[in-house]
Formats: structure tokens, sequence, C-alpha cells
């Protein structure tokens, strides 16, 4: 299946007849209504606040948001979209602009942020002058300074491979959000939902991330505890218990056998 | 645009960051259109919220640029939990004012910088030159 990120540059492929088509799709009105439903979850506002939506496009996440009785306002960067949102009657502030230029908003301005499959689009060089990872920091670091304090910012996007969701992940860590990355589906390979869920910093109102319908994927860690008073532990296992250690970074350790251990006594 | 949006609005020029005029922009009043949107819902509760966020020179010096003089220079309060019928009152002016009404047509101007935005169909511009961004 292709991707519209290595076909063109946003602005380019989201011309008229494609905005046209994206937005009268049911299908895609559908499967955006569900996101944006599960982003707002995961976000877990408790009264009526103002949102970025970041990528906002026709405004389909929007309604959601105004449904929902959230005030909004939407970036894009592509006029056609824009366009066809304006033929929509959003209630909605609209604004044409590139989220890798920097969000231009003043500090502590919005409660919370929301991007529908949008981001993905910053890991692109469609320029001589774009460059992802100076894009990425400066998107993630204006975005940081126009959330409130403890405001949170969910985004669900379309990683090509694990590495650009690490590269996503790890510009939103250097800017100072904490949070993670949500899978949902992830035995599907094609209804594999990727949400970044970040917060920017504590609130003051006792605010937590509504993590239900999550599975952890880790195992839970059982801390085993040894008592060290009673037993004292042989070479044998001190050793198997340090090549296990290893062996869960993922280093290369040798296989164990039976003269792991073994004292090498002298034949002599 | 909603006239609450403009008082969150700043240049978006990098270099503008560590300048003290990227914001408020301002607004040429001769080019600016303005249109009252009846169709939105009075929301007080999102009013009460945002007042505290809303710098309140700004939206007066905002104001002025689009011809309107006769905002107060302070910030109205709201001390009570209960609001009384004064309260509901401003509220309401604070409604037409900030989310009923939008600037259709217009530019605004970084006053540091002085890169113009224009604003058409109510969408504000943003987009940046390559030597800009």
């Amino acid at each position: 299946m292709s991707r519209p990120e290595d076909l063109a540059p946003p602005e380019v492929f989201y011309n008229d007849s494609e905005s046209q088509k994206y937005t009268s799709s049911t299908r895609v009105q559908h499967i955006q209504a569900k996101m944006s439903l599960r982003a707002l979850e995961l976000l877990n506002l408790s009264e009526t606040s103002f949102v970025l939506d970041i990528g906002c496009g026709s405004g389909l996440s929007g309604e959601i948001l105004t449904e929902e009785g959230h005030i909004w306002c939407g970036v894009d960067i592509s006029p056609s979209m824009l366009a066809t949102g304006l033929t929509r009657e959003l209630d909605g502030d609209l604004m044409l602009h590139d989220m890798g230029q920097g969000l231009p908003f003043r500090a502590g301005t919005f409660d919370a942020a929301i991007s529908i499959s949008a981001i993905q689009w910053l890991c692109n060089a469609d320029t001589s002058y774009n460059d992802p990872k100076r894009r990425l920091m400066r998107f993630f670091n204006t975005l940081f300074a126009s959330l409130k304090k403890g405001g949170k910012f969910v985004a669900q996007f379309y990683p090509k491979n694990d590495d650009q969701a690490q590269q996503i992940l790890g510009a939103a860590k250097v800017a100072g959000f904490s949070g993670g990355l949500v899978v949902d589906d992830p035995e599907s390979k094609k209804n594999k939902k990727f949400y970044l869920v970040l917060s920017s910093g504590t609130s003051v109102e006792d605010e937590r991330v509504n993590l239900q319908g999550v599975t952890m994927s880790a195992e839970e860690m059982v801390k085993v505890r040894r008592d060290k008073k009673n037993v004292k532990e042989s070479n044998k296992t001190y050793l198997q218990r340090k090549k296990e250690l290893m062996r869960k970074r993922g280093r290369t350790v040798a296989k164990d056998s039976k003269f792991t251990g073994r004292k090498r006594r002298s034949r002599f | 645009m909603k006239f609450l949006t403009s008082n969150f609005l700043k240049c978006s020029v990098q270099d503008c960051d560590r300048s003290n005029d990227n914001f408020p922009l301002k607004f040429d009043g001769e080019k600016c259109q303005l249109e009252q949107d009846e169709g939105l819902e009075f929301n007080p509760e999102f009013l009460l919220r945002i007042i505290d966020r809303v710098d309140w020179p700004a939206i007066v010096s905002v104001a002025s640029d689009l011809g309107n003089t006769t905002l107060p220079p302070t910030k109205p309060e709201f001390a009570n939990e209960e609001l009384s019928e004064e309260d509901m009152i401003i509220l309401r002016d604070l409604h037409t004012l900030l989310i009923q009404t939008n600037i259709v047509e217009g530019q605004m101007m970084c006053r540091n910088c002085g890169h113009i935005y224009y604003i058409k169909n109510s969408i504000p511009n943003l987009l940046l030159p390559p030597h800009l961004a």
C-alpha cells in the first residue's frame, strides 16, 4: 500500500479533488471520527476546554470536538482542505500554517491539543531547506510552550517504521514532554493505530491519563528479592544471574553448559 | 477568525521569539472587515475559564485597531462563585466581542519584524516564506 507521505508534500497532495474525495468519503469520515473520539478519551478533559487541532484538514475531527462541547482552533497546511472546511460551517477557527515552522501561539494558550493523522508528515524532507529533525524540534518546542501547565497532547499518526516513531517520541521528550506511545490493536496489521500521548508537566488540577482499554504489552516485572543474610550465593548461580541479566540487555552471552561456573583445576 | 484568537496569535518568525513586540499583531483597521456570527452558543463556563488566560491590554489595543475604543482599561473580574445578573451582562458582552465577532478579511502585521499576515475568508495565512522559516 502506498503512503501519501511518499507521493508529494501535504499542500500538494491534498489538492482540490483529493480533499473533496477525502472529506466526502464516508469510510474516511468513520475512521477519523473513531480516532478523534479515542484521542479525546485519552485526553480525558473534564470540562469545556480550548483545544488546538493540528492538521485539522476539513474539520472532521473538529466536528467531534464541537460535539463534545469544546472550543477549538485548527491549523493545516493545505489550502484546499481548509477551503473544503469553509463550506462545512465549522464552529472552530481555521488557520493556514505549517506546523514545522512552529506554532504561533502565546505561552499557555491551550488546555490541550490533538492531531489526527498528521504529525508523520513532519518526518518528510520535501524541500532543500526542510530539515525534519529541526522541524520536529521546533514543532514540539513551540507546542510545549503554547500548552498550559499540565496540558496534554494526543496525536494519532502513521509512522513509516519503528525508527520514525522513535524519532518523533525522542523529539517530544527532548522538548520536555513526558508520556509515550499507546498502540491500539497491536496484532492487526491493518487496524493498528499509534497514539502519541504527551503531557507537559503535572497540572494543579489532579488530572490523570485515562488508561481505560489500554493493555500493557510488557510483562509485569516480578521483583525477586533474595534474602541476603541467609542464602549465600554460589559461584555458579552468581554467574548465571549475571548472564541472564546481560541476555535481557541484549548482549551476546556464551551458552550455559555443565561446565558453567566450574573451577578450572590444575591437572598436574 | 474569532476576535478571541487574535489574543493568542503571535508572529511565527523564529527570530521574533526573543522580542517582546511579537504580540499582539497590529491589525490594519481600514482593511479589516468584521462579521457577527450569531450561531455560536453562549457558554459562560468556557468564558470564565478562558478569561484568566486573556491578555486584556492586548484585547484593548486590538479593539482600538479595529475601531472600538469603548472597552474598559482593566479586565472585568468575577470574584464570586455565584454569578450576579450584572456579571451575566458582562459575560454576554464578552461573548459578543470575543466569540461572535469574526474578522473576515484584513491584514495584521508583526510589530517587531514587520511581516504582514493576510486574512482571507476568515482564514489567516500564517505561512512563512522560505527565508523567514
